[in-house]
């Protein structure tokens, strides 16, 4: 990346935009810090920053990372997925059911005994990725063969992954617990001291980021944010790849769904209505333009912390957790105000 | 020098949209290593007319032949694999992407398997290639991997034209390039004209800047409301005598003279 000046010499403005430049890629981090710092003084020594607490709060941000994932590519296309969170409620539903119909008998399972329980969460792995996946497909089949805006499409999916779920549901939780040993064995397991789900995301968030930069996938979605029409004549398969992107957010927003049951056993709606919010919100504070063509996969894992730090330390100061609603949809406001600053200094002539 | 024989022959081509008969009668002609200029005034069938050298349009009637051999060319995709390419009035660029990138928009170069089977792209070939063929072109930017979006309309016009010669083996088609530059930038694009044109590349202008066109062209086909008036040698004719033709006043003195 390179901040060379190629027009002619205007030093004020140049240093102005480099100023913005290094302040609208770093700030995350600061404001992060300054979070972190914020809880670790406001609250009683021992409580916020301890090893416990700061697993905890990377556990609970598991999800949302893989959800920013998919939204990054979403949003670096120049379009937005407002379903991923139903989708995840969706698919967390979908696979909760399967393990608990094939664990054991309903007598069985509401004792808490699953006598087939490997092959049932093997199973409702599998029926909640491929829920996932076939939202992600809806949605970009509609987009592209509809030639709907993604605004609507997704606000569409997203009524109705929320709908069929707790259709299926009952709209409360799940019968039982899904097999204890999943959780066990995986959602509350550990590896060199880091829980599972922790270190999936961390997999899955190198290998999109790999992607991302060094591979066609990463640049034809940018050069397709960029300028669709450009794509389109340079012979990129446009529509292929948007629903391409659309799927993998799907997918990952599955896959979400299974750490969302591994982790606490059951799912709920209720506990999902925030997921978009916040996984939008860390794609944008991450820097990933709304307005398509730039981004960054890594940021955007970054930016996921801020809603889980603010609604951990919240919780521990004994705040009302709903401030930090309030806080990230004021803080997304921010950032995409800062982008478009960017913007506007940045891409004069366009 | 290349031969200077025909490499593209349009005969008789027609065109319709809907009521509107965008070309009746044209005829063009173009040969290796030639700019040749294409005028007329607005609804002449200038864009309709490379349009369809293009492949965008499909000509309703009549013949397209490249080196001597009837083409049909169903979309641009088939006409940039004969080795004709379009540089667009609008700059089909995008932005965000740095100019190596743009040069290889939908030909990118792969790292070779397994990584490349991934589609793991192999930049530091493809930024290489760039910089020759900037350097070839004798395109002035600081660095391939400058983001497009902060280069001079001068600059992105030459990436533009860069990527279409860089691929295109045979016909450079350019629509209107100099239309949105500034005065130097425009000199600094014809001049990128004049250097493929040197390197044995055919050049098809589509431009409505008559003193442009008598500074490039070697031809010049006239077009008027969707029939080719004449092909001329530049250097035989004046730029009073285009715009007589554009306009018909040629036309009617001559039809008044010979009746």
């Amino acid at each position: 990346m390179s901040a060379t000046p190629t027009t002619e010499p205007d030093a004020g403005r140049d240093r102005g935009r480099m100023a913005l430049e290094a302040f609208s890629r770093s700030w995350l981090f600061v404001f992060l810090l300054l979070l972190l710092a914020f809880f670790w003084l406001s609250t009683p020594s021992g409580t916020f920053l301890t090893s416990a607490n700061l697993s905890q709060i990377a556990l609970s941000t598991s999800e949302v990372v893989l959800l920013a994932i998919g939204e990054t590519f979403v949003i670096v296309t120049a379009g937005i997925d407002l379903s991923i969170g139903g989708i995840l409620f969706f698919a967390a539903v979908c696979g909760g059911k399967v393990m608990l119909e094939l664990s054991g008998t309903n007598a069985q399972v509401t004792a808490g005994v699953y006598p087939h329980a490997t092959r049932a969460v093997l199973l409702g792995i599998v029926v909640a990725l491929a829920a996932g996946t076939f939202w992600g497909a809806i949605n970009g089949a509609l987009i592209t063969r509809m030639r709907l805006p993604p605004f609507i499409v997704t606000l569409g999916t997203y009524g109705m992954t929320f709908g069929f779920g707790d259709l299926l549901s009952g709209g409360t939780y799940l019968g039982a617990p899904v097999p204890t040993s999943f959780s066990h064995n995986f959602g509350q397991g550990k590896g060199l001291g880091i829980y599972y789900p922790i270190w999936l995301a961390l997999v899955v968030l190198i290998v999109a980021h790999v992607f991302f930069r060094y591979a066609r996938f990463g640049r034809y979605t940018s050069a397709i944010g960029s300028n669709d029409e450009a794509s389109r004549r340079a012979g990129i398969a446009v529509d292929r790849h948007i629903v391409k992107v659309y799927t993998l957010a799907g997918f990952l927003a599955g896959m979400a769904g299974v750490l969302d049951l591994a982790i606490y056993t059951n799912t709920t709606s209720v506990s999902h209505l925030t997921d978009n919010l916040n996984a939008i919100s860390a794609v944008v504070l991450g820097g990933t333009s709304l307005f398509g063509g730039v981004g960054t996969v890594l940021l955007s894992a970054v930016g996921a912390f801020i809603p889980t730090v603010l609604t951990n330390g919240l919780v521990i100061k004994n705040v009302q957790p709903f401030w930090q609603e309030v806080a990230v949809g004021a803080t997304i406001i921010f950032a995409v105000y800062l982008d478009q600053l960017r913007r506007r200094r940045g891409g004069e002539g366009r | 020098m290349p031969d200077n024989g025909v490499i593209l022959e349009v005969e008789d081509v027609q065109k319709r949209f809907g009521r509107v008969e965008a070309l009746r009668d044209a005829d063009f002609e173009l040969r290796n290593g030639e700019v040749h200029a294409i005028v007329g005034d607005n609804g002449a069938g200038k864009s309709t007319l490379i349009k369809i050298i293009s492949g965008v349009y499909q000509a309703d009637a009549g013949e397209l032949r490249l080196d001597g051999e009837p083409i049909v060319l169903h979309n641009p995709r088939e006409a940039r694999q004969l080795g004709i390419e379009t540089v667009y009035q609008d700059l089909a660029l995008a932005d965000d992407l740095d100019a190596a990138a743009n040069l290889f928009l939908g030909r990118e170069e792969y790292l070779p398997p397994p990584l490349g089977s991934l589609g793991f792209l192999d930049r530091k070939a493809m930024r290489q290639r760039a910089e020759e063929e900037m350097r070839r072109l004798k395109i002035g930017i600081s660095s391939v991997d400058q983001r497009v979006v902060e280069l001079s309309g001068g600059q992105r016009q030459a990436v533009a034209v860069a990527r279409a010669i860089a691929w295109g083996r045979r016909i450079v088609i350019m629509d209107e390039p100099t239309a949105a530059l500034g005065v130097r930038e425009s000199a600094m694009v014809l001049e990128l004209i004049k250097e493929v044109r040197n390197q044995g590349l055919a050049i098809i202008m589509v431009s409505h800047n008559l003193p442009e066109v008598f500074a490039v062209a070697d031809r010049i086909t006239v077009l008027r409301i969707g029939r080719t008036i004449t092909t001329m040698a530049t250097k035989d004719t004046s730029l009073e005598a285009v715009v007589g033709m554009m306009t018909g006043a040629v036309e009617a003195a001559l039809r008044a003279e010979g009746s």
